[in-house]
């Protein structure tokens, strides 16, 4: 099992590449599109601000590179902002084009609640899931109901179509997409790699597909 | 719901972990790989480090520290204490900490806020306060563990730090800390009144009912504990529960 890490140059790769390396991966992290050519697995990581990542993912030539991969029905992953570049706009600081492979928007979480009440940004803690489209088969195919995520994160993904939403969580109130799927291509708005045993188990699930 | 996370920290004389009272008089505990090594165990929700001598000389073993830890610790690693420009913090992050606290380097150029959260993103930079209480209702911001003055008022400071993109205070009260007497439950209520982002409680917790009050009178959106976990004297489980009977009654 080959994995490939991109790493377009925004923010820590250690843990990402380390929990996947814990799962029995043998990865490959690279810095030029050529080198993502016949992986097993891909996957794109991403902090900080969507503007900036994507920005950082077309100068260096990787959109073709994930569109490729994704073509050759080998499964995807991305994480966090690596999850919101797939869909087609962004309203993070103005307005921006993701990569438009799950059609959707990336919106704001609301800062009020329905109450009135401050709701806290950016969402940061441990939540569990609920299901969006049947967990078997995939990447969530060994997480239970019990099982919490870390969230780090001001926006959230809103697929277009509701059967890309594979897992939904509660933030005081407020319904945030977790995870989608279409496809071969998986995305999480959680880190797997910073969620203790129940993300690496995501993690190997990932690798097992 | 909202979730209230249990934080680990760790005050680090490098190489080893110590624990102090209000920020002084030092006792060594050893190599902290093990202390973290059992709370990610027993499914603690964050791990804190902070170098509290913060010399030049010791640099490198934070970095080492910070390697060895996410080497086989999956949860969010923040590190605080002696950075000072945003090489300072992009170092550590590539160590593999997730968030970067500072104090004494913010309060004398708050451009810094600014510089690091565009650069790797507002959720990494964690504004860290070291509060003394002067008048009734008002504290000071302190630096170089509560020995410096800083003519700042905690809640102007804060304010002032979010907007310049602070995504998160880890707010300790130099009165309380090291004393197990509870927290600062007025100072936490006076901040999270004014800001908008999450704030989390360090210093004074001697009790599972101090826990409790952390979230339903001081409306913390996570608490840091030392010396209670240092000590053995809760388990990780005991302050989860504890923070998570308060929320239930509060949102019920």
């Amino acid at each position: 099992m080959n994995l490939t890490l991109i790493d377009y140059g925004t923010g820590n790769l250690f843990s990402v590449r380390r929990a996947l390396e814990v799962c029995g991966a043998n990865i490959r992290v690279i810095h030029h599109p050529n080198e993502a050519k016949n992986s097993d697995r891909l996957v794109v990581p991403g902090v900080g601000a969507f503007g900036s990542c994507i920005t950082e993912l077309h100068r260096l030539h990787f959109n073709d590179a994930i569109k490729e991969h994704i073509a050759t029905d080998r499964p995807f992953l991305g994480i966090c902002v690596g999850m919101q570049m797939l869909m087609t706009t962004s309203y993070e600081f103005g307005q921006h084009s993701g990569l438009n492979l799950i059609p959707g928007t990336v919106q704001e979480i609301p800062n009020r609640t329905d109450s009135g009440e401050v709701r806290k940004r950016p969402h940061i803690g441990w939540t569990s899931l609920s299901e969006g489209q049947p967990w078997s088969n995939t990447i969530l195919s060994q997480t239970t109901k019990d099982d919490r995520f870390y969230f780090v994160h001001s926006f959230s993904v809103v697929p277009d179509n509701p059967a890309h939403i594979l897992a939904l969580t509660d933030y005081d109130g407020h319904e945030i997409v977790a995870a989608v799927k279409k496809d071969n291509i998986f995305g999480t708005q959680f880190h797997p790699e910073k969620s203790g045993p129940a993300g690496l188990a995501i993690l190997k699930q990932f690798l097992s597909l | 719901m909202r979730d209230v996370r249990v934080i680990a920290r760790l005050d680090i004389k490098s190489p080893n972990l110590i624990k102090g009272i209000q920020l002084e008089g030092l006792r060594k505990l050893g190599d902290p790989q093990p202390f973290v090594e059992s709370y990610y165990a027993q499914g603690i929700d964050e791990i804190c480090y902070m170098d509290i001598v913060a010399s030049l000389y010791d640099r490198n073993s934070l970095e080492d520290l910070l390697r060895k830890t996410a080497e086989n610790i999956f949860v969010p690693l923040t590190v605080g204490g002696g950075i000072r420009t945003v090489e300072n913090a992009a170092t550590l992050l590539q160590s593999g900490a997730d968030k970067v606290a500072i104090n004494t380097a913010a309060v004398r150029n708050p451009d810094l806020i600014r510089q690091i959260s565009e650069r790797f993103g507002s959720q990494c930079m964690v504004l860290s306060i070291e509060a003394k209480s002067t008048t009734a209702g008002k504290w000071t911001a302190f630096t170089d563990n509560g020995r410096e003055h800083t003519n700042r008022d905690v809640i102007e400071w804060v304010q002032e730090a979010v907007e310049l993109g602070v995504g998160e205070i880890l707010l300790t009260s130099v009165d309380q800390e090291g004393t197990q007497k509870g927290f600062d439950l007025e100072l936490c209520r006076a901040v999270t009144n004014v800001v908008e982002v999450p704030v989390i409680l360090s210093g004074g917790l001697g009790s599972l009912d101090d826990a409790k009050v952390a979230v339903s009178q001081g409306r913390a959106d996570a608490i840091a504990v030392a010396h209670a976990l240092h000590y053995n004297k809760f388990s990780v489980a005991q302050l989860k529960n504890s923070v998570k009977e308060a929320q239930s009654e509060s949102a019920a």
